[in-house]
C-alpha cells in the first residue's frame, strides 16, 4: 500500500504521541529498576488507579479538572510510597525473585480491588474543552491534546533528569543504584531515598495514565495491564534502568506499532505480538537496550 | 471459666449443624437450580451486567417453574474464554444445575458449549449471534438471530438505503464475532456490486486505532462497517471525529450498550446498528410488562441486551415447564419444539438447530439516545 506524504506525516503524529505516553509510563518502571533492580508489575495499576483518583475527583469532589488531576498525581505518588513501605520493604532483603513475585501479587490486588470498587464497566473519562480543540493542515489533523502530551511529556522528562542528576537526592538514588550497600555505608537513609523514587514513578505513572483517559476516554480496572507490559517492553527496548532510554524506548515502539499498522493496516491485529517480539529480541540480542551501560546481573 | 467456653463452643456448633441441615434440605427438594455464567467483569462486563438486570427482572415476574421456586446461581466468567469453561463445568459439577443461561458472547459460549454437551445439560444463550455456537450441538440453544441474517440486512442497508459502494472494514480479530459477521457483510455487499476499498483488524482491549482509522480514511470509503464491541467502537468514533473520517458508521448488535453513548459523546451521534430490541418496536404484551418492571427497579432504559437476557429467561421456564421434567435430555426437547412464543424482544420459535427464528431491529443513536429506525423480518 503506497501511503502519501500527509498520511505518512498524520501516522508520525499519531506515533510520537503514543509513544510518549508509554515513555511515561516506562520511566516509573526503568527508575525503580535502576535502584532496586525490581521489575514493578504493578506500575501499570498504579497508573488505573491513578485514572480513578483523577475520575473520581472531578465526579465526587467536583473539583475543576486541574486541581482533580493536580490531586490524583499527589495521591498515586502516596500510593506508590505506600505500596513501597507495604509490599516492597518487608522483602527487600529477601531474594530477588520474592520481591517480584509480590509485585505481581500487588498488581492482582490492585486490579481486583479495582474490580470490587469501581465496577468492571468502563467508565468516561471526561477531557476539559482546553485539550479538545483540533487543527487542521491540509489532510493532517493535530488535537491540542497531542501538543499538550508531548510538552508535558517534555516538561516531566527534564524534570525528573534533573532531579536525577542535579540534586543531592538524585545523586543518591544514582549511588544506590550503583552499590546499596557502600550508600548505606556513607550514611544514606535508603529507604528514604527509595520512597522518593517510588513517589516520582507512580507520579509520572499518574500523569501518563491521565494523559491516556484523556486521549482513549474510558478508563477501567484492567486498562493498566496492557499499557504496563508495553511501557515494560520500552523501557528494556530503552536499557532498563536508563531514564533517557525508557523515553527513547517509549517513543520508538509508539512508533514502530503505529507505522507497522499504518504500512500493513491488514496486519494491525499483530501489533501486540510485534511489541513482544521485540522484547524477545532484544533480550536475545541486546539485554542492556539501545542505551543500556551495565548488564543486568 | 472453662466450662463456660467449652458451652459457647458447643453452642456454635449446635448452630452451625442446624444451619447446614436447614441450608442443605431447603436446597434439595423445593426449587429448581438454574445456572447463569455472564461477563460481569473484563472487557464486556456491561452485557453481563445487563443481562444478568433483565435475568432478574424476568425471574421476578416468573419466580416458580413445575410448582417450584426458581434458584438462580451466577458466576462470572469475566470476559474470558477460559474462565467461561471453568464456570459451566463449575455449574455443572458442583452446583448441579439443570440448565444453564448464558453468555453474552460467542467465542465464550463456544468455550463452554463441549463442557454441557457432554454432561447433556442445556445451555440457552441470550446473544451469542455467531452461527457456530450451535452447530454440530444438541444441547446448545439462543434465542437471538443470528449474524449471517445480521451481516446480510446491514448489507443490504448500506447499499440500498445509503446508497454506499465503497466500504471499509475495521475488525475485532480477537472476537469470534465480529471476524465472521465482517465476512457475512463482505459477501453480501459485494454480491450486491459493492466494493471492500480496506480491510484492518484490531485487538479487544486496543484503545489506539488511529493507524487504522488513518488508513481508512486514505482509501475514501463511503461506509465503515464496524461489527465489534461498544468500547472498541466508541473509540473508534472518537478517534475518527477527531481525524476528520466523515464517513457514515454501521455496526452490529454489539454496540447497544450505553457505555457507546457515555464514551462515545458526541462523536456517536448518527452511528446506526443492527439490533435486537427496541423499546420503541416493541409489540407482545409480555414486553410492555417486562419494560415497566425493569425501568421502575433499574433507573435506566430497557435495551438489547437485558431484553435478551429475559428471553432466555422466559424461554428455558416455558421449555421445562412443557417438558414436565428437570432432566436434562427432555428440557432439551422441549427447548427445539419452541413454537412461536411471544418473548420480551418479539415472537420467536427455535428449531432442531437450536437457533431463533426472529426479527430484528435497526437502531441509531440520535441526542444522546438510542432510537428505533425499523423493524426487518426474516
Amino acid at each position: 500500500m503506497i501511503i502519501d506524504t500527509s498520511a505518512f506525516i498524520q501516522q508520525l503524529i499519531n506515533g510520537v504521541s503514543l509513544g510518549c505516553l508509554y515513555g511515561l509510563i516506562a520511566i516509573g518502571y526503568t527508575m525503580v529498576y535502576g535502584i532496586l533492580r525490581l521489575i514493578n508489575f504493578a506500575h501499570g495499576d498504579v497508573m488505573m488507579v491513578g485514572c480513578y483518583f483523577a475520575f473520581y475527583g472531578m465526579l465526587l469532589f467536583t473539583l475543576p479538572w486541574w486541581a482533580s488531576f493536580l490531586m490524583a498525581i499527589l495521591l498515586t505518588a502516596l500510593l506508590g510510597v505506600l505500596i513501597d513501605r507495604g509490599a516492597y520493604r518487608p522483602v527487600r532483603n529477601a531474594p530477588r525473585i520474592s520481591a517480584l513475585i509480590t509485585a505481581i501479587g500487588i498488581s492482582f490486588l490492585l486490579e481486583n480491588l479495582g474490580l470490587v470498587l469501581f465496577g468492571g464497566r468502563p467508565k468516561a473519562f471526561y477531557r476539559p474543552e482546553i485539550f479538545s480543540g483540533i487543527h487542521v493542515f491540509g489532510e493532517v489533523r493535530v488535537l491540542d491534546l497531542h501538543v499538550w502530551t508531548a510538552l508535558l511529556t517534555l516538561l516531566i522528562f527534564i524534570l525528573i533528569y534533573q532531579i536525577i542528576y542535579k540534586t543531592r537526592i538524585g545523586r543518591a538514588m544514582r549511588c544506590i543504584a550503583h552499590d546499596m550497600e557502600t550508600t548505606r555505608l556513607m550514611g544514606v537513609d535508603l529507604n528514604r531515598i527509595i520512597a522518593f523514587t517510588f513517589a516520582i514513578g507512580s507520579a509520572a505513572a499518574a500523569a501518563g495514565g491521565i494523559m491516556w483517559a484523556m486521549r482513549y476516554p474510558q478508563i477501567n480496572p484492567l486498562m493498566g495491564i496492557l499499557p504496563g507490559l508495553k511501557a515494560f517492553v520500552a523501557a528494556v527496548l530503552g536499557g532498563i534502568g536508563n531514564v533517557r532510554g525508557a523515553m527513547l524506548g517509549g517513543l520508538l515502539l509508539g512508533l514502530i506499532e503505529i507505522l507497522l499498522v499504518a504500512a500493513r493496516p491488514d496486519m494491525a491485529g499483530y501489533r501486540d505480538a510485534l511489541a513482544f517480539g521485540i522484547l524477545i529480541l532484544i533480550l536475545l540480542f541486546r539485554p542492556t537496550g539501545l542505551m543500556g551501560e551495565r548488564l543486568p546481573e | 471459666m472453662k466450662a463456660k467456653k467449652v458451652i459457647t463452643a458447643f453452642v456454635i456448633l449446635a448452630f452451625l449443624a442446624a444451619l447446614t441441615v436447614v441450608l442443605c434440605c431447603s436446597k434439595a427438594s423445593d426449587t429448581v437450580k438454574i445456572g447463569v455464567f455472564l461477563p460481569m467483569t473484563g472487557g464486556v462486563a456491561s452485557y453481563g451486567q445487563m443481562e444478568w438486570a433483565g435475568i432478574k427482572t424476568a425471574n421476578e415476574l416468573k419466580p416458580t417453574v413445575l410448582g417450584k421456586k426458581v434458584e438462580l446461581f451466577l458466576v462470572d466468567e469475566k470476559s474470558d474464554k477460559i474462565e467461561a469453561a471453568n464456570a459451566v463445568s463449575r455449574l455443572i459439577k458442583k452446583e448441579k444445575v439443570v440448565a444453564i443461561i448464558g453468555t453474552a458472547t460467542s467465542g465464550n459460549t463456544m468455550a463452554g458449549a463441549s463442557i454441557a454437551e457432554e454432561a447433556k445439560v442445556p445451555i440457552i444463550s441470550p446473544t451469542a449471534t455467531d452461527p457456530r455456537v450451535t452447530q454440530n450441538r444438541k444441547y446448545i440453544f439462543r434465542v437471538c438471530f443470528i449474524d449471517p441474517f445480521q451481516g446480510a440486512v446491514a448489507a443490504k442497508y448500506a447499499f440500498e438505503s445509503l446508497k454506499a459502494r465503497r466500504a471499509a472494514l475495521l475488525i475485532d480479530q480477537a472476537q469470534d464475532y465480529c471476524v465472521d459477521l465482517a465476512n457475512f457483510f463482505k459477501q453480501d455487499f459485494v454480491k450486491m456490486g459493492g466494493s471492500i476499498v480496506s480491510s484492518t483488524f484490531c485487538q479487544s482491549g486496543d484503545q489506539d486505532f488511529t493507524a487504522q482509522l488513518s488508513a481508512i480514511k486514505a482509501s475514501k470509503p463511503d461506509i465503515l462497517y464496524l461489527p465489534n464491541y461498544y468500547t472498541e467502537d466508541a473509540l473508534v468514533c472518537k478517534q475518527a471525529a477527531e481525524l476528520g473520517v466523515k464517513v457514515p458508521i454501521l455496526s452490529a448488535d454489539g454496540a447497544q450498550a450505553p457505555e457507546l453513548i457515555s464514551i462515545g459523546g458526541k462523536s456517536v451521534e448518527g452511528f446506526m446498528f443492527t439490533g435486537h430490541f427496541a423499546k420503541e418496536g416493541a409489540t407482545t404484551a409480555l414486553a410492555k410488562q417486562y419494560i415497566q418492571s425493569y425501568e421502575s427497579k433499574n433507573k435506566t432504559d430497557a435495551s438489547g441486551f437485558d431484553a435478551l437476557g429475559a428471553d432466555a429467561y422466559f424461554v428455558l421456564i416455558d421449555a421445562i415447564e412443557r417438558a414436565k421434567s428437570t432432566e436434562g435430555p427432555k428440557i432439551r426437547e422441549a427447548l427445539a419444539s419452541t413454537k412461536n412464543f411471544a418473548g420480551v424482544s418479539g415472537v420467536l420459535s427455535i428449531g432442531e438447530d437450536g437457533n431463533a427464528k426472529k426479527g430484528m431491529v435497526m437502531l441509531h443513536v440520535k441526542d444522546g439516545k438510542f432510537r428505533y429506525l425499523t423493524t426487518i423480518n426474516p
